[in-house]
């Protein structure tokens, strides 16, 4: 250790913590041999055999459900693999725990931060390791040196922050480097980013970048896992593709392009299965109309119109602003600017009860936590919006709900024994139809499915899709979102395509290919 | 009425009937010893007076079941009765001169019932607008209330009531003590209001899960603001009783009788969480409490053994209710 320098205080045997400076990393060399993670049916990730390389950083891509997530947990020490292993610079890993992965110099950077922001940065970077002094006899917590050693590794890593501070004052960027100085403070061999980027602005992630690279100068073998393609080339040496939990391929990012990344990402896709549908009357006016739409940091100057009989999709990645766009047309949250007209009714200040009054219903995209009374029936749950319309006067028996009741569970086909049993024993689908049925039971002239097929096994999501199709054959109005694309190009007459908050595309289904929607998705414009 | 609700077919039909009514029976075993080892307890003087003591709490109980189903609660009931009571005896003596006896006690029950109510709903207001928990604000308004309430008095009892004043809560009518008729009442009231009405089911929504209720296009804090009003207005009422029974209004009274309400409520099985509970279980609770103070008194048990017992009886029913939760 260099004379002078801080020692980072050993609590924990298995944890190295040297001073990150002193010891100038060599890389590790990440090695996965036929990893294969199986839940009950389903197998997340099958035989996945790939080596990466020291001191690179290492781009990891795949849509929802391709195994991606299973990798970082297996790599975490969250989860262990079925079959198949590890080795980090050619020893043997196993990780159990997520100690085990610390041990073993593998550090993982997860999505969701995991700062406690009622403490100071240096307190949360040592946090669980603090270093102790011994005082009068009593050990106590050694602030100067705690402060010492937090002050020392953010200069090392060319950061400017007080660690005195508190992380509440931190903006999200500030926060996720503070991250990852906890993680340096772990001096890691491999460092694992988990989208680092999905929550920052554009200057914030500029300062990632730069944190990034200047870690993989020193040696750090960096996995880096995003959506965004743009952010690939700019950062990334190699992209790993996984599809379907199998390893779809791996590129130098020097010979790849777009277009090869996007096809290793989807193969080749399956001609969608769309219900024929009759032709949308766009003379007459518009249900839903909105008109520039602006929630300041969420998105800006949003228009479109919804016909009756028609299917809207919005597609876009997470964090596109979809939600946020329908939350704000329901009221649930409030509008900086913008106008919404219902059947040529103008909407003064948008609040849920008033949406609904006017014939619009919302189906949240949580349904576990914000859709349904969990603790409640399936029968409270089915009259909860419509309680105004089956009791005009106020007074209400079951009796007179009943009808409500059973139309839904006999329309929708939900599996239910007995529905004053609560809502929380029926399975995703059926209870997803729930939050469809306590809608449709107000009678509404244009829906919102959010995510409506999130969590539902197959069967389930084409019966929805049926629902969905039905009710609009009939001349309801609906806006669906979902992160699948596929299940967007399926079932939408008509897409829109939203990123970064605003919309920049609108599309033809009937014309588009998945992979065309997805570079829409990400790069705003068609290559 | 809803009360198997949960419950599966059990095989044994003694053990479908423990699960599904389990402080109902518990109360009527409690009711079948006292009778036969307490003295005097079967006597129907006696039992008037449970019930008599039991409808000045349940009064109160029954509309904290609805604030405590909303998720909310309301620790200053005790002095809201003793303030409504004060309140009354102000106004009957202000007014007497002008009115006469019977139309200044009606006016100033108004009053003081309108003061309890508008209380109740801003404490909800002030959660909404300043997102003050109302654990804080009632805690508050617990020692605020009594205060204001020996301000109204100056520390004496106000006799200022009209003659047969006395008569709300000191009276019987075809035998029964008046009180017990408004606890009926207010029972009724409450069940219908928490079973049949659209607000009743917005409660349970509410308290169930709140943000489910709001984007289901309910006026969460309408429906929270209205329970702790309509809580306000019940422990007026319940506070005037109070007044006419001890035939003043006295600032000291109803000491520690929002822990007495709030026990009632939870052994009758309303869960703290919020969404969950019902009137009936908290008439149980209230005879329950009721039944198990006056035995104990009959019984000659020490005053302070009685408070230990109750420490007991109330960590028992929530224990209770839980086991039972995961044997369903």
């Amino acid at each position: 250790m260099r004379p002078g320098a801080p020692s980072f205080p050993r609590e924990s045997p298995t944890i190295n913590m040297l001073d990150v400076a002193s010891h100038p990393q060599t890389g590790g060399l990440l090695e996965f041999d036929a990893v294969t993670k199986v839940y009950g049916q389903t197998t997340a990730l099958s035989a996945f055999s790939h080596r990466f390389a020291p001191g690179l950083v290492h781009a990891l891509m795949g849509k929802n459900g391709s195994g991606k997530s299973t990798l970082v947990k297996i790599l975490a020490g969250v989860i262990e693999p079925t079959s198949g292993g590890l080795r980090v610079n050619g020893a043997k890993a196993a990780f159990h725990t997520p100690q085990d992965a610390f041990g073993a110099g593998v550090v993982t950077v997860h999505q969701e931060l995991s700062l406690v922001p009622s403490l100071s940065i240096g307190e949360n970077i040592f946090l669980g390791r603090l270093p102790m002094a011994r005082r009068l006899g009593l050990s106590v917590i050694d602030w100067a040196r705690l402060h010492r050693m937090a002050t020392e590794l953010l200069h090392e890593m060319g950061l400017d922050l007080d660690p005195r501070q508190l992380v509440a004052t931190l903006s999200v960027g500030q926060q996720q480097v503070v991250e990852i100085a906890k993680a340096m403070s772990f001096n890691p061999l491999v460092l694992l980013l988990d989208e680092p980027t999905s929550a920052l602005a554009t200057r914030e992630v500029n300062l990632l970048f730069t944190l990034v690279r200047s870690l993989r100068e020193r040696g750090v073998t960096i996995l880096y896992i995003t959506h965004r393609m743009n952010e690939l080339f700019e950062i990334a040496d190699t992209c790993t593709v996984l599809r379907d939990g199998v390893f779809a391929g791996s590129v130098a990012m020097a010979d790849a392009t777009p277009s090869s990344i996007i096809e290793m990402m989807f193969g080749e896709t399956a001609s969608v299965n769309r219900r024929a549908r009759a032709p949308i009357d766009r003379t007459s006016a518009p249900v839903l109309r909105v008109q520039g739409l602006t929630q300041n940091g969420h998105f800006e100057d949003i228009s479109f119109d919804v016909h009756r009989g028609e299917i809207l999709g919005i597609a876009g990645l997470l964090g596109a602003g979809r939600t946020e766009v329908m939350r704000a047309i329901f009221g649930a949250d409030p509008l900086d600017a913008g106008a919404i007209t219902i059947n040529g009714q103008t909407i003064a200040t948008a609040k849920p009860k008033v949406m609904k009054d006017a014939g619009l219903g919302y189906t949240p995209e949580n349904r576990k936590e914000v859709g349904l009374v969990q603790i409640l029936s399936t029968h409270d749950n089915l009259c909860m919006a419509s309680l105004g319309r089956i009791a005009p006067s106020g007074v209400i028996t079951r009796a007179s709900e009943q009808a409500s009741v059973d139309r839904q569970i006999a329309d929708l086909a939900i599996k239910v024994a007995d529905p004053m049993l609560p809502v929380s024993s029926l399975s995703g689908g059926n209870q997803q139809k729930v939050v469809i049925g306590n809608w449709l039971n107000t009678q509404p002239q244009v829906m919102f499915f959010d995510e409506p097929s999130r969590g539902v096994d197959v069967q389930a999501k084409r019966q929805i899709f049926d629902i969905i199709w039905d009710q609009t054959e009939q001349g309801l109005a609906a806006v669906f979102v979902s992160t699948e694309l596929e299940e967007v190009l399926e079932v939408a007459d008509r897409i829109l395509v939203m990123r970064l908050g605003r919309i920049v595309a609108e599309v033809d289904p009937t014309t588009t290919t998945l992979d065309a929607l997805y570079l829409l998705c990400m790069e705003g414009s068609t290559l | 009425m809803t009360a198997a609700l949960g419950t599966p077919k059990a095989a044994n039909p003694v053990m479908r009937l423990i699960r599904a009514y389990p402080m109902e029976l518990i109360l009527i075993v409690l009711i079948v010893l006292l009778v036969f080892t307490a003295p005097g307890f079967a006597s129907t003087r006696n039992l008037l007076n449970v019930l008599r003591t039991g409808a000045l709490l349940g009064i109160i109980a029954f509309g904290m079941t609805a604030v405590i189903i909303s998720g909310e609660i309301d620790l200053s009931v005790g002095a809201g009765a003793a303030l409504a009571g004060c309140i009354t005896a102000w106004f009957c003596g202000a007014l007497v001169g002008v009115l006469g006896g019977p139309m200044a006690a009606v006016i100033s029950i108004a009053i003081a019932v309108a003061i309890g109510f508008a209380i109740g709903f801003s404490v909800g207001k002030f959660r909404q607008w300043f997102n003050i928990p109302t654990f804080i604000a009632t805690l508050a308004l617990f020692t605020a209330l009594r205060g204001a309430a020996n301000l109204i008095t100056g520390g004496f009892p106000l006799t200022t009531f009209p003659p047969g004043f006395n008569f709300l809560g000191g009276g019987y009518l075809l035998g029964i003590p008046f009180p017990v008729y408004i606890f009926a009442a207010t029972f009724a009231g409450m069940h219908f209001l928490m079973n049949f009405t659209r607000f009743g089911r917005a409660v349970y929504a509410v308290g169930g899960n709140m943000e489910a209720a709001r984007l289901s296009g309910i006026d969460i804090w309408w429906v929270k603001s209205m329970a702790l009003g309509i809580l306000g207005a019940l422990t007026a009422v319940s506070g005037i009783l109070i007044a006419s029974q001890i035939g003043s209004g006295t600032g000291t009274t109803a000491t520690g009788m929002e822990l007495d309400v709030i026990a009632a409520v939870i052994i009758g099985g309303t869960s703290l969480f919020g969404g969950k509970g019902r009137i009936w279980g908290t008439l149980i609770g209230v005879l329950f409490l009721g039944c198990i103070s006056n035995g104990m008194t009959l019984l000659n048990v020490s005053e302070y053994w009685q408070y230990v017992v109750r420490g007991g009886i109330i960590l028992g029913a929530v224990l209770l209710n839980q086991v039972l939760e995961r044997v369903r």
